[in-house]
């Protein structure tokens, strides 16, 4: 429990931050697809021997940085990544026929099952979300520019294309590692839920970026307890909360327009 | 010293020549008023002053040195997208953005960028818009802000690409007025495209008018005539002055029309229509 407590933690604050800027692009449905990219990943390793984790940040970053060369053209194709999510989620099924030894394999890839996080996959997520922090520090303020105003930073010298390839490496790692708690089916849960729900209550960057990731391992927290004492699975719980605070988020936002 | 100065300019996108052969010199702190029909090259133009775009012959010159990407002497301001009404991030911190955007790092100011935010916000006079949330931004009011965007770093020439799209026509004016008294205030260069002329008139010195891969520059009286726009148009083109407005008039209605859908996309297709009246 105690190993749980500190996975989503680690997992829910990096999600928070990294989701913040996923919602402000637009790119939320990449995001989605990436982690269905990465259960191909994830079967794939299983089906070779190898550990899903490295699978699944393999592929998601590998595709990531896929989808940030072929650019924004393709990223905001529904049809484009939604073929990809469900051949991927296909591939993924394919990979598990050909492994049946792991039949709980499956479900814990798809729905997550952060009990079973042992200490050194801890230290895992530890390690790859302070690479994902640092990176996203490293070029949060060009990356705000070019999400902002694509065109004028690009006639500035800052080129979008390589800040959304940059970016969206970034959001490969984060969904692998945000896979390892709720699964590849609900990482919106994590990294789009309290990064929507900061959006809708704050104007400013700073403020939104924190408290994003506040929500997020509030949700996470709160799921943990709640599975704890109703013995629900805990990706259900986790999911429930988030949904929970968006709602709220837009309600408070709501009750702002009314009394201005 | 001219601004910017073209020689026999051809620029193309994808293999389609969008202007050719075309020289012309905008002169220092000149407001330029850039028309033509869609698809004329009033955006692929200023893309290739910024250098986002490399002549395929010929020269542009930006204030004596060839066109080069990054120039900080012109602020841009891209034509206005949907996008930004879905954002709720407040006014200051949209300007912000711009503001040393260039650098890796946090996006946190020191003191002199949040005095440089503060500045542009004060010559757009959109101080009141700073706190708050864009979503809730009228068009005017993005505009303006996106005004302030384009003065950050202390540009001399402005290159404005139809700031007037979707506004109802006093907050034309206002806009007009705004980037008239940002000429004089801080002495810029302005280039600024727009689909009618006539709320333009008062305030520009010179017209550039695009059209069939040719350009023509010069005072109204010399551009917006009968034979100079007809051959931009390649067809007949009326000129008729109604009191202090004037109407360009095609008896091409169709072509004109497929013209403005197409590169638009406009719902109805009759919002761009006003600077060319279809009889």
């Amino acid at each position: 429990m105690r190993n749980a407590f500190a996975a989503v933690t680690i997992v829910a604050i990096v999600a928070g931050m990294v989701g913040y800027f996923l919602v402000l692009r637009g790119q939320t449905f990449a995001g989605h697809a990436l982690s269905h990219v990465g259960f191909t990943g994830a079967t794939g390793a299983v089906l070779i021997g190898l550990s899903p984790l490295w699978g699944l940040v393999t592929m998601t970053v590998a595709a990531g940085i896929g989808m940030g060369v072929m650019g924004e053209r393709l990223v905001q194709r529904d049809v484009a990544i939604g073929l990809v999510l469900a051949f991927s989620l296909g591939l993924g099924l394919l990979f598990l026929h050909y492994f049946t030894t792991y039949a709980t394999q499956a479900t814990s890839l798809l729905f997550g099952n952060v009990l079973a996080v042992d200490a050194g996959t801890i230290w895992t997520l530890f390690a790859l979300s302070v690479i994902a922090i640092v990176a996203l520090a490293v070029i949060s303020r060009p990356l705000l520019f070019v999400s902002l105003q694509p065109e004028l930073a690009d006639a500035k010298g800052v080129p979008p294309r390589m800040y959304s390839v940059m970016f969206l490496a970034i959001v490969a790692l984060v969904t692998a590692e945000c896979a390892q708690i709720v699964g590849v089916l609900l990482v919106f849960a994590l990294m789009i839920g309290p990064a929507a729900a900061a959006q809708r209550v704050t104007r400013s960057v700073t403020t939104g970026v924190l408290l994003s990731a506040g929500t997020a391992a509030i949700a996470a927290w709160l799921g943990l307890v709640l599975a704890f004492y109703s013995d629900w699975p805990s990706s259900f719980c986790i999911v429930a909360i988030g949904s929970a605070e968006y709602l709220l988020c837009c309600a408070i936002a709501y009750n702002r327009t009314l009394a201005v | 010293m001219n601004a910017i100065a073209i020689r026999d300019l051809k620029l193309a996108l994808g293999g389609c020549t969008i202007l050719e052969g075309v020289s012309l010199d905008i002169g220092s702190r000149d407001f330029v008023g850039v028309f033509g029909p869609n698809g004329s090259g009033k955006t692929t133009l200023m893309r290739a002053i910024l250098g986002l775009i490399s002549p395929s012959i010929g020269s542009i010159c930006v204030l004596g040195r060839p066109a080069k990407r990054g120039n900080s002497s012109i602020g841009y301001m891209p034509q206005g997208r949907e996008t930004a009404t879905s954002i709720r991030l407040r006014g200051w911190d949209f300007v912000a953005s711009v503001v040393n955007g260039h650098r890796l790092g946090l996006p946190t100011l020191n003191r002199a960028a949040r005095r440089e935010v503060d500045r542009v916000l004060e010559l757009v006079g959109a101080r009141e818009l700073a706190d708050r949330p864009l979503s809730e931004l009228s068009g005017g009011e993005r505009q303006r802000l996106m005004l302030a965007q384009t003065l950050v770093g202390h540009p001399t020439i402005l290159l404005l690409d139809e700031p007037l799209i979707s506004l109802d026509p006093r907050h034309q004016g206002e806009v007009v007025g705004l980037v008239k008294s940002l000429q004089h205030e801080i002495g810029a260069t302005i280039l600024f495209s727009a689909h009618d002329l006539n709320p333009l008139l008062g305030a520009m010195d010179r017209v550039l008018y695009l059209g069939s891969g040719k350009a023509a520059i010069g005072t109204v009286d010399e551009v917006i005539t009968s034979p100079v726009l007809s051959r931009l148009y390649g067809s007949d083109i009326e000129v008729v002055r109604l009191r202090d407005r004037i109407f360009v008039l095609s008896g091409n209605f169709d072509i004109e029309r497929h013209a403005h859908r197409h590169d638009h996309g406009s719902k109805d297709g009759t919002t761009h229509r006003i600077g060319v009246r279809h009889v």
